[in-house]
């Protein structure tokens, strides 16, 4: 490790059956991204790879390595050279990757093929930035061992994968205390727009916009959160958890995204605008 | 997508997952227990809470889990009360311990009295790994959180909030009011199992200098 760029962690599919003793889930941000980039080096789709944040990721191989980059598109470069986005890349020892900054999008993912074999914490990989569990974010000088992992030899040349959509918008489920709001709150929810807010992070998304207003005061005894959990606290400006979120909450959750599009909201950055519209 | 008959009520949270309420907080280990016995296809975890348990599945939610789930008839929990607490040695200095004398017209002295005489049960967890969330304090230690949260409480601090009390396995921000702290070590990713407070677990504090 070169460069991790303004902040870059290892992440796997994640750390399941802990949520009753605290333990968050965690995992890549955005999970389709990272399984294509294993898929691309011939990985079991929850190895673990490096996701970084906002680019400017620099590393450089000790031998002969078998890496793809997917997720928010950028500029990948090899010995200065550029080299191609969501395929496979040789790199030989020596070779220097680096990621260049993406135009849209935030998580761009890092798969060697083999898997990044730092040891596992409760059965996972992942830098929990929440909880504290899993490998610290990565740093210039650290090693990242290599694991022999892998499965056949990959076959896709390429994957041609959209990019982050221009104009987000987010499908939305009613949550389970939309009961706990005044009627105009998913009406504002649906037709406002909305402003990721500078301290969003893996736990989740800020978003400034509409305030929505209760209907009812109170308490609401703790219980589980999901990822895409809208949850609104009493200032009324929700928090959309990420896979950091915290296992359970105590404001109540007005709307869940839809899975299908969590990979988008995990590559909204500060200062994006999304909206969001009912799913049905 | 809800059902009400019963005890309980499953409600969809979302494509992944749903959400059992039961309308007695008591029945939560009950129902947990239920599901951890016979799980549901593609069930991937389980959060029990202070009156819900959170069913999260690998697949879409579908009619069948919420009727599956409405119909779910809560298992006999392991008895907590049959096993042998789990003792947890604490140094009752904290910093709210006179605050919560003063709101429960106890001395220091007689709140430590009745800590230690309370016998605890984790009812769950969820805050932070390895925190339970402690149940069984006599009703007049209930008492509310600090107006302001403390930026950085010890690892170790046990509070007192509403009717838990509760050790925080880490340093973090929080605000519940202290009254000891303990050097158990609540929480450690090498020791099976890591959390030393697991739902269930009979829990009892000991007065140590």
């Amino acid at each position: 490790m070169l460069a991790p760029g303004p902040f870059a962690t290892v992440q796997d599919a994640g750390r399941t059956g802990w949520a009753s003793i605290g333990v968050p889930r965690s995992g890549a941000a955005d999970r389709p991204a990272a399984a294509l980039a294993n898929r691309l080096v011939g990985n079991d789709p929850a190895a673990a790879v490096v996701e970084a944040t906002a680019g400017g990721l620099r590393v450089r191989a000790e031998r002969t390595l078998l890496v793809a980059v997917t997720g928010a598109p950028v500029p990948v470069v090899v010995d200065g050279r550029p080299a191609p986005f969501a395929a496979p890349t040789t790199l030989r020892p020596g070779a220097v990757l680096a990621l260049g900054t993406p135009r849209v999008g935030l998580r761009s993912y890092l798969a060697v093929r083999g898997g990044i074999d730092v040891p596992p914490v409760l059965g996972s990989r992942s830098t929990d930035t929440l909880s504290g569990l899993g490998p610290p974010a990565l740093a210039a000088g650290r090693r990242l061992p290599v694991g022999g992992l892998a499965g056949e030899e990959p076959v896709v040349d390429v994957a041609p994968v959209a990019g982050p959509p221009e104009r987000p918008v987010l499908r939305l489920l009613p949550g389970p205390r939309r009961d706990w709001f005044d009627g105009a709150a998913w009406p504002a929810l649906i037709s406002g727009a909305w402003e990721v807010a500078a301290d969003s992070d893996r736990v989740g998304l800020r978003l400034a916009g509409p305030r929505l207003r209760r209907a009812r005061d109170g308490e609401l005894a703790s219980e589980g959160l999901v990822p895409g959990a809208l949850q609104v606290p009493p200032d009324g400006a929700p928090v959309l958890f990420l896979a950091d979120h915290p296992v359970t909450g105590g404001y109540p959750v007005l709307a869940v995204v839809v899975t299908a599009d969590l990979p988008v909201a995990a590559q909204l950055r500060p200062g994006d605008r999304v909206r969001f519209r009912a799913a049905r | 997508m809800t059902g009400t008959e019963g005890s309980h009520r499953a409600t969809a949270y979302g494509d992944r997952a749903v959400l059992v309420e039961a309308a007695d907080p008591a029945d939560v280990p009950g129902l947990h227990a239920a599901l951890l016995a016979a799980p549901l296809t593609g069930q991937a975890d389980l959060v029990p809470a202070a009156r819900t348990v959170l069913v999260l599945l690998d697949r879409p939610v579908t009619d069948r889990d919420l009727a599956a789930l409405q119909r779910l008839v809560p298992a006999v929990p392991g008895d907590g009360s049959a096993r042998e607490p789990v003792v947890l040695p604490v140094v009752f200095d904290g910093p709210d311990l006179a605050e919560v004398a003063r709101r429960t017209g106890r001395t220091a002295d007689g709140v430590v009295a009745a800590l230690t005489g309370a016998a605890l049960t984790v009812a769950f967890g969820g805050f932070a790994p390895g925190f339970g969330y402690l149940t069984g304090l006599p009703a007049d230690l209930h008492v509310p959180r600090r107006a302001t949260p403390r930026t950085r409480v010890p690892a170790g601090s046990v509070g007192l909030a509403g009717p838990y009390a509760g050790v925080y396995p880490r340093a973090s921000p929080g605000g519940w009011q202290l009254v000891g702290r303990t050097d158990a070590v609540l929480f450690d990713v090498d020791r099976d199992p890591p959390a030393l407070l697991a739902p269930g677990t009979p829990v009892r504090f000991r007065a140590v200098g």
